[in-house]
C-alpha cells in the first residue's frame, strides 16, 4: 500500500506536573516546567508505526506546531519510528493563541501538500482538553473521521473503526482518506529503543511557516482571565428530609 | 634550562589531567554541563521507563527476592542489556555515557534491575567485547543483548575478593579440554545466567599473571551453583557462590591469550566500577526524591519541614554529593569513550558515588523520621539497597588504593 499517515503531535505540559497559575492570571506557569509529548498523540504515533509495520502504510510523518522546542517532540515520534517530521514554525504571542481551528488549517494544507491519506491524532490534548482538532480537519478536507478509536483496521480502501461513546463501542466503516483521532485503549505506546533514538537522529525534520501554508494563525478567541479551580467547601450533615429541602432553599438550590 | 625543566616538571602532571579535559575541546567540558540531545532523550526513556515499569513493583521485587525477568526482556529490547555492543552483535552501539545514564535512571526506579544491567553489560558483554576473538563473540555476544539471556562474572573466591591475584581456581588443559575446579563466591545473577566470565589459575608459579579467563555457559556438567545469599538489598538480583568440580570445556573457551586473566579482570573492573557508579547515583537520587518529597509534605511545629533549617542542610549536602559524584561518573565514561586513560576517575567516581548513596539513604531515612523505618517507605529499601555499592566491584579501600597509587605516579620523582 502506498498511504501515507500524518500523525499530529503536540507538545504539553507533562502530566504528572503540578500545575500552577501565573500570578498575572494570564494563563499557567510554562518555564521550566517539564513538557513532553501529549499522551494521547503517543497513542497516534505509535498506531501509526504499528500500521506502517503491518505494511498497511509506507510512510509516517510526524507534524508540531510550535516554537523550536517543539522539536523535541517531534524526535520523540521519530524514535518511535516515524520516518521524518515536520515542524510548523509558530512562536511568541501567536503560539499562546494558537488553537484547534489554526491548527486544523494547518493540518488540512499539510495533508493536500503531502498527499497523506490518513491522518491520525489525539482525541484531546491534556493542557486545552478541545477535543476539536480532529473533527475540524475532517471537515475543513471533506474527509469522513473515526473519533474517539478504540481500534482501527484497514480493509481495502475502507477502514473501520470501533469507537468509544457514552453508550457502549460503536463500529463504522469509512472510507479513505479520513481523519482518525485515538482513545485511551487504542494501543499502549512503545518505549523508544536506544537504537531507534539513534536513528532518530539521522531523520529529517522540515521547516515550513504557517503562510507557505498560506494559513492565518490570528486567534478569534481571547482569554480573558485563567484561575485556578475553586477550593471545594467541606459538607455538612443534615438529620431529615426536610432539613435537606430547607437548606438546598436557603443556598438557593431549589 | 634545568631550572625551566623542573618548573616545568612542577606543573606538568597535575595540569595533564585539566589538559585532558580541555584538550579534547569545547565539546567536554559543555557536555558536563549539558548532555547531547540524543544521550538526553535516551536518559528520559529510561527514566519513563523506571518510573512506570519498575518504581511500582521494586518494594515487591525485593520482598519476593524475586528476578524481574519480565522487565528484562522488555530492558533488552529496548537495548539496555548491551548498550555498547556494536549494532551488527544485536546491541544498541551507544557509548558508555549512554550506558551509564541509562543504569542510573534504571536504579533509581529499582536497584537491583540496575544491577543487573550493569553487570550484564560491563562485567560479561565487556570483556568478551573486548578480548574475545569473532567467533567467540557471535557465540557469547548476541544470544546475551536480547534480555532472554544474562551473563555473570565469577572472580571472587571465597578465600580472596581484593587479593584477586591469589585465585586458588584451578584450570588444567587434558588433551582438548580445560578442567576447572574451584569455588567461586559472590557471583551477581549467577542464579539466573546462562554464562559466565570465570577467572583460573593456569599457572600456580607465575602467581597473578598466571591466571586466565575462561568462558562457561550455564548450566553445564561440572559447574553447580551454591544456595542463594540472603542478602541485606539488591535482593531481586541472585548472588552466590558457583562450585566447579572437574569441569570440562572446549580449548577455544579460553578468553584472551594464557595469563591474560588479571589483566582482563582489572580492565573489566575499571569499566564496571563506572556502571556501579551509577546504580549508587541512581540508588541516592530515589533516596533524595523521598526525602525532598517528604519535606515539602510533613508538617511539624506549624510549617513543612522544608522551611526548618536543619532539614535544609541535609538536603542540600545530599544533593551535593549526589551531583559531585554524578560529575565525576560522566567525566570519567566520556574520558573511557575518548579512549583515554581513565582507570583514577573511575575509582574517584565509584567512591564519591557509592559513599554519597550510603550518606543519602543515611539522610533520606532521617529527614523521614519514624517513617523512614518502616516499608511503607522506600526509603529503608535505598538505605539496604545502597550498602553494598561501597562493597562489590572493589571496596572503597581498594578505590583509594587505586587512586593513590595514580596520585603517586603522577608525582613521581
Amino acid at each position: 500500500m502506498s498511504a501515507r499517515v500524518l500523525v499530529g503531535v503536540k507538545r504539553v505540559i507533562d502530566y504528572a506536573v503540578k500545575i500552577r497559575v501565573k500570578p498575572d492570571h494570564t494563563g499557567v506557569v510554562t518555564d521550566g516546567v517539564k513538557h513532553s509529548m501529549n499522551p494521547f498523540c503517543e497513542i497516534a504515533v505509535e498506531e501509526a508505526v504499528k500500521l506502517k509495520e503491518k505494511k498497511l502504510v509506507k510512510e509516517v510523518v510526524a507534524v508540531s506546531c510550535g516554537p523550536q522546542q517543539v522539536q523535541e517532540t517531534i524526535r520523540t515520534a521519530l524514535a518511535m519510528g516515524a520516518d521524518r517530521g515536520i515542524h510548523v514554525e509558530v512562536s511568541g504571542k501567536d503560539y499562546e493563541t494558537l488553537g484547534p481551528l489554526q491548527v486544523s488549517k494547518i493540518l488540512a494544507a499539510l495533508a493536500k501538500k503531502e498527499q497523506a491519506d490518513l491522518i491520525i491524532l489525539g482525541k484531546q490534548a491534556i493542557d486545552d482538553d478541545c477535543n476539536q482538532t480532529g473533527q475540524m480537519t475532517a471537515a475543513l478536507l471533506d474527509w469522513p473521521q473515526g473519533t474517539f478509536a478504540s481500534e482501527v483496521n484497514i480493509e481495502a480502501d475502507k477502514l473501520k473503526v470501533v469507537r468509544e461513546v457514552d453508550g457502549g463501542l460503536e463500529t463504522i466503516k469509512i472510507k479513505l482518506p479520513a481523519v482518525v483521532t485515538a482513545d485511551l485503549r487504542l494501543n499502549t505506546p512503545r518505549y523508544a529503543t536506544l537504537p531507534n533514538i539513534m536513528k532518530a537522529k539521522k531523520k529529517k525534520i522540515a521547516n515550513v511557516k504557517p503562510a507557505d501554508l498560506g494559513v492565518d494563525v490570528s486567534s478569534r478567541l481571547e482569554v480573558l482571565k485563567v484561575d485556578e479551580p475553586p477550593q471545594r467547601q467541606g459538607g455538612v450533615k443534615v438529620e431529615t428530609v426536610n432539613d435537606l429541602v430547607r437548606k438546598l432553599k436557603e443556598a438557593g438550590r431549589i | 634550562m634545568p631550572l625551566d625543566a623542573f618548573a616545568a616538571s612542577l606543573f606538568k602532571r597535575p595540569m595533564q589531567t585539566l589538559g585532558m579535559a580541555v584538550g579534547h575541546g569545547v565539546r567536554c567540558l559543555s557536555q558536563l554541563a549539558e548532555l547531547p540531545e540524543l544521550h538526553q532523550m535516551m536518559r528520559q526513556t529510561c527514566r519513563d521507563y523506571a518510573q512506570k515499569e519498575l518504581a511500582p513493583i521494586a518494594a515487591q521485587l525485593d520482598k519476593d527476592h524475586k528476578f524481574p525477568a519480565k522487565q528484562v526482556k522488555e530492558l533488552g529490547a529496548m537495548g539496555v542489556m548491551a548498550v555498547e555492543v556494536p549494532e551488527s552483535l544485536g546491541g544498541a552501539g551507544m557509548d558508555y555515557l549512554a550506558y551509564c545514564l541509562a543504569v542510573e535512571e534504571l536504579s533509581r526506579g529499582c536497584a537491583s534491575t540496575g544491577v543487573i544491567v550493569s553487570v550484564n553489560n560491563s562485567l560479561y558483554l565487556g570483556p568478551i567485547l573486548k578480548f574475545g576473538t569473532e567467533e567467540q563473540k557471535k557465540q557469547w555476544i548476541t544470544p546475551f543483548t536480547t534480555g532472554e539471556r544474562v551473563g555473570c562474572f565469577a572472580l571472587s573466591e571465597p578465600g580472596n575478593g581484593s587479593d584477586a591475584g591469589a585465585a586458588s581456581t584451578l584450570a588444567q588443559q587434558e588433551g582438548d579440554e580445560w578442567v576447572l575446579s574451584g569455588t567461586k563466591a559472590w557471583i551477581t545473577n549467577c542464579w539466573d545466567a546462562s554464562a559466565t566470565v570465570v577467572f583460573a589459575t593456569t599457572d600456580k608459579s607465575l602467581k597473578h599473571k598466571g591466571i586466565s579467563a575462561f568462558l562457561v555457559p550455564m548450566p553445564h556438567p561440572g559447574l553447580s551453583l551454591g544456595k542463594k545469599e540472603d542478602k541485606l538489598g539488591i535482593r531481586a538480583s541472585s548472588t552466590a557462590n558457583i562450585i566447579l568440580e572437574d569441569c570440562h570445556i572446549p580449548l577455544g573457551n579460553m578468553l584472551g591469550e594464557r595469563g591474560m586473566g588479571f589483566k582482563i579482570a582489572m580492565q573489566t573492573l575499571d569499566s564496571g566500577r563506572l556502571g556501579i557508579a551509577a546504580q549508587a547515583l541512581g540508588i541516592a537520587q530515589a533516596a533524595l526524591d523521598c526525602a525532598a518529597d517528604y519535606a515539602h509534605k510533613r508538617t511539624a511545629f506549624g510549617a513543612p519541614i522544608g522551611k526548618l533549617q536543619a532539614i535544609q542542610f541535609k538536603l542540600a549536602d545530599m544533593a551535593l554529593a549526589i551531583e559531585s559524584a554524578r560529575l565525576l561518573t560522566w567525566r570519567a565514561a566520556m574520558l573511557r569513550d575518548a579512549k583515554k586513560p581513565f582507570t583514577k576517575e573511575a575509582a574517584m567516581a565509584k567512591l564519591a558515588a557509592s559513599e554519597a548513596a550510603t550518606f543519602v539513604s543515611h539522610q533520606a531515612i532521617q529527614v523521614l523520621g519514624g517513617m523512614g523505618y518502616v516499608t511503607d517507605m522506600p526509603a529503608e529499601r535505598h538505605y539496604r539497597d545502597a550498602r553494598i555499592t561501597e562493597i562489590y566491584e572493589g571496596t572503597s579501600e581498594i578505590q583509594r588504593l587505586v587512586i593513590a597509587n595514580n596520585i603517586l605516579k603522577e608525582y613521581q620523582q
